[in-house]
This record gives structure tokens, sequence and C-alpha cells, in this order.
């Protein structure tokens, strides 16, 4: 290889990202935040162009729509997908959203809606949201932009808005099967939940991250996925889609500091 | 028949205690000209059930929450309600149920619908469940045997909402690309009161356009005309929210007095000064509509 190609972590992200939703077919693809927005853009440009999307408010388009203000650029509509239809979208399982919960813990269950005490919360957010729903009815994926102990808790999450794969949070008759996790995307690797018992692995680190790094800053065990390996790096042709979906390089500020994607050792 | 009334009537209409659903979806096309009228009004005690955008916010700052029914707070732009965020992180709102956006909706339908409760998935096996110990389980009496949440219908006694268009009759138009769910608050309602950008005589429209009427007028008690009646939450296709006043009312929050402040600012001197507060209605009505 000769042409090297420089990106940032967040480009690195964003591609990692992307991997969520391949092979998903005809699915509602929903990346909530710039980084799995741009995902889930990259992805339906690129490996799964079945993928639906909408403009982000209420209407269905085949062309992801570039990131913030538009300028002369003209969406263009191919169906009409309002909060309404979202819930019966959601309800019958086709749908791959990647959402950035509070916390996670060692079972998947995700936090967006309070740190501490439910009565009285340290950190009030913004409540449950759909997430109830969302991780029952369909697959999830999870964007950390700051991958910590304080995100990766070590006991249960402070409040538990989505499920997850702790056995004793399911009653009989309780119909788990629906549900999946599929990756966990951070500033220092991705992750997914398919280790012994749905235990969480480390598929791929990030350039310059090591699996102690990781394993310091995560609150519960980790395992090496079998095949770990680093976390593919984008190409010229990637890049070139991402700067066309960012005009106004959003991503810039989405990781703190904008770090370059390959970050010497620690 | 008429059905137009003032703010003032609307509000006078309201009793302690009662349960109030709010339409819209967090900083978008909420009442909030009626809200501002609740908050110069002595009504107090209520249970808010709301997609919670700044309303739930004000009306927790003025004290005026007993029970509060919700998905989220949030002003979209600014993630974090500040005032919800104040009044949950000191132990003020005692009484919660914080639920699933989907269970909420599912909520509504059943009582618009006049059922005990609708089945469904969500809330099982997370904290929504634990917390609300209301909440009953229900088994499929089909041979899946599947176990689920009985729902129960979020009853209202009023449904307050906001839309663009309405006429002396109870015709409503929502002209933006998303309704929400306030079609669901009204037939959830006892009675339901409407405020509209603009209100006629007597709508009369071709096809296209009245597929913007998204609920029936049977369900409407009164029509309210309030333009700029969703300031500071947007309210397509007029106009969008005011980004530099949700950040000065998120800045109050963190300021000593800061509420009484904005009280004192925009709330206290009625609808014709709270629009010269913001501008005027020549900037209003040039608020750009969000890009999302």
């Amino acid at each position: 290889m000769t042409d090297k190609v420089e990106f940032t972590l967040a480009e690195l992200m964003i591609v990692a990202a992307s991997e969520a939703w391949r092979g998903d077919g005809e699915v509602l693809a929903s990346g909530l935040g710039v980084i799995p927005r741009l995902g889930a853009s990259l992805a339906k440009l690129t490996h799964s162009e079945g993928l639906l999307m909408t403009d982000s408010e209420a209407f269905l388009v085949e062309e992801p729509i570039p990131l913030g203000p538009r300028g002369d650029y003209q969406p263009r509509y191919s169906g009409y997908m309002p909060f309404e239809r979202v819930f019966e979208c959601v309800w019958g399982g086709r749908r791959h959203a990647m959402v950035g919960p509070t916390q996670v813990d060692r079972w998947g269950q995700s936090n967006l809606s309070c740190v501490g005490d439910y009565a009285k919360p340290k950190s009030a957010m913004l409540g449950v949201r759909g997430l109830p729903g969302n991780s029952i009815n369909h697959i999830n994926s999870f964007f950390v932009p700051a991958h910590s102990k304080r995100v990766f808790v070590e006991g249960e999450v402070d409040m538990v808005s989505g499920v997850g794969f702790k056995p004793e949070r399911w009653n009989e008759g309780e119909r788990n099967d629906l549900m999946e996790i599929r990756i966990v995307v951070t500033d220092l690797c991705v992750m997914d939940f398919d280790g012994p018992s749905r235990a969480a692995r480390v598929r791929s680190l990030h350039p310059g991250v090591s699996f102690g790094e990781v394993q310091e800053k995560t609150g519960f065990p980790l395992i090496a996925a079998p095949d770990l390996r680093e976390t593919p790096h984008p190409t010229a042709a990637q890049l070139a889609l991402i700067r066309r979906l960012d005009p106004h390089e959003l991503r810039a500020t989405a990781i703190k500091g904008n770090p370059p994607g390959i970050r010497p050792a620690a | 028949m008429d059905k137009r009334m003032t703010t003032a009537d609307v509000v006078g209409a309201l009793r302690d205690g009662m349960t109030i659903g709010f339409g819209g979806w967090g900083p978008r096309r909420k009442p909030m000209a009626i809200v501002r009228e609740i908050l110069r009004s002595p009504v107090k005690d209520l249970t808010v059930v709301a997609y919670g955008g700044p309303e739930v916010g004000m009306l927790c700052a003025a004290g005026k929450v007993r029970k509060l029914v919700f998905g989220f707070a949030t002003l979209d732009a600014i993630p974090l309600e500040p005032y919800y965020r104040k009044a949950r992180e000191a132990g003020e709102l005692k009484e919660l149920m914080e639920l699933d956006e989907g269970m909420f909706q599912w909520g509504l339908r059943a009582a618009g619908m006049r059922l005990p409760f609708l089945p469904t998935r969500c809330g099982l096996a997370t904290d929504v469940v634990k917390l609300n110990p209301e909440l009953r389980t229900i088994r499929s009496p089909y041979d899946d045997g599947e176990v689920l949440i009985a729902m129960p219908a979020l009853k209202l006694d009023v449904a307050l909402l906001h839309v663009n268009v309405a006429d002396r009759l109870g015709n409503t138009l929502v002209t933006g690309p998303d309704p929400y769910f306030d079609h669901l608050f009204a037939r959830a309602a006892d009675q339901c009161y409407v405020s509209a950008e603009r209100v006629e005589e007597r709508l009369q429209l071709d096809a296209a356009a009245a597929r913007s009427n998204t609920f029936e007028r049977y369900l409407v008690t009164g029509v309210v005309e309030a333009p700029f009646g969703a300031h500071p939450t947007s309210c397509p296709s007029d106009y969008g929210w005011d980004m530099s006043h949700f950040k000065r009312y998120a800045a109050s929050a963190g300021e000593e007095g800061g509420w009484q402040a904005y009280v004192d600012e925009f709330v206290a001197g009625g609808e014709a000064a709270y629009q010269e507060r913001n501008g005027g209605t020549e900037r209003l009505a040039k608020l750009p509509l969000p890009v999302f």
C-alpha cells in the first residue's frame, strides 16, 4: 500500500459505526447523534443500500441528507415517517438504532434517565425516551464518545431504561427473543455482547489502544474476541463520502479534542 | 355554534388537581400562550401528562406540578430541560410516572378508545415497571401465553393543544410535517382546548389541505386565537423555535432568583408584552424552521 490516508478518530468511528448495519437489509436505520447518523448514512451509501432513512424529522429519503445547514441542497422525499409511524416500525421490529446512553452495564442494559438515586438524582437527564420499547423490539447499537467507568459501570446501571441480557430482569412468559444488541462503538474500541452467556467482548481496538487500557476504563470484565484485531482504517473513498455527508465538519466536534485516528500507543 | 374563547377562559375552566395533557413534542408546537396564562393563575396541584418540553420545566419551576407523567423533557438543541432538571435534582417531583414514549401514546390511545388498558411489550425488563408499581402485567389468553404490560388508559381531564389553523366550530389544521400525538391527547380528554395561529370563520378547503385535519371538531371544547402562541417552541410551517430565547431561559435556571426574573420579564405582562420583549411579531414570524 503506497497511498497513506490520514483520518481522525471521529472518522474511524464513523466507519466502525457503519458496520453496525451491515447485512440488516430493509430496516429503518436511525443513527442518533453526529457519528451514528454519519455511520448509518455511510452504510446506506456503501454496503447496505436497502436501509431506510429519514430526514430526522418526518420524511423518508433514499439519499442520506448531509448534516447541518443545507444551503441549496433540497432533500427529495420517498415517503412519510412521522413519529406515530416510527412507533409502528419499532413495535414491528424493522429498525436498527444506534443511540448514546449515559450508562451501559455488563448485561447490555442502558440508562438515559438519571444518575444517582431516582427520587433525588445527582443528575437528571432526558428520561427513558423510547429506549424501553426500542430495546425490547428491535436491534440496537450503542455509541460512547468517551469510554470510561462512568459510562461502563461496575454494577447495574442506575435506572434500567433499555433492556439487556440479565436473566433476573426477565420473568416467565416475557419475550426476550425479539431484542438484540449488535455493537458498541467507543473512542477506544468496538465491543459486542457475543461472549459466553452474552458477556461483553472487545472485537477490535482502535489504533494505539491496548486491550489493557480498555479493560482499565471499563467497570466490568471484558473478554477479547478470538479474532480481535485493529479497527479497520477508513479508505479514501469512505473519507470522501464522509466529507460529502458532513460538509460543515460537525464530526470535528463529536470527540473531545478531535484527535487523529492513529494515536501513539499509551 | 361558536367555540371561540380566550386563554383566560381556558384557564378559568381549569381546577386544582386536574390531570392535564399538553400536545406537541419537546420544544415543538406546545400551547405556550395557554401555559403562560396558567403561570399567571393560581391553579395548582396539576398532574401534567406530556412529551415534555419547556411547559414541563416552567410548570415545575412555578410549583404547579403534583405529578408528572412523561417519557422525557427536552429542548432538543439544549438536550436537558433546565427547570425539569432542577426540580428533579432537588427531589421536588415526588410523584413521577416515567414511561417509554410508545407506552405513553398507548395509554392515551386506550383512554381515547374507552379501554381500561392496552397490552404492550414495551417497558418489560426495565426499571419502568419497577418504579411504577401501578403497572400490572397480563398473560395472553391464547396459546402463546405471553406476558405483557397492561398499559393503563391515561385519561385526561383536559388536553391543551396548539395548531396552525382553526375555525370557530373547532375544526383544526396542523400544517407542519408531523402531527405528533395531538389527536390522541384530544381523544383521551374530557375537555380539549386548542390555541391556533389563526382562527377563521369557517374552513373551506380542498381535499389536499383537508388532510391536515388530524382530529374531529366534536373533540374540541374551545378554540383560542393565539398568534405566536407556541413561542418559544416551534410551530412549523409558520415559524421555528427561538434558540436565543431558549438560551436565556436555560441560563435563568442557573441564576439566583432566575425563575422570578424570567416570569417578571416574559410572563407577568401578558401576551402582547411577551411578543414585544421577544423582538415583536415581525421577528417572531421570521424565526427559521429548525434543520435536523
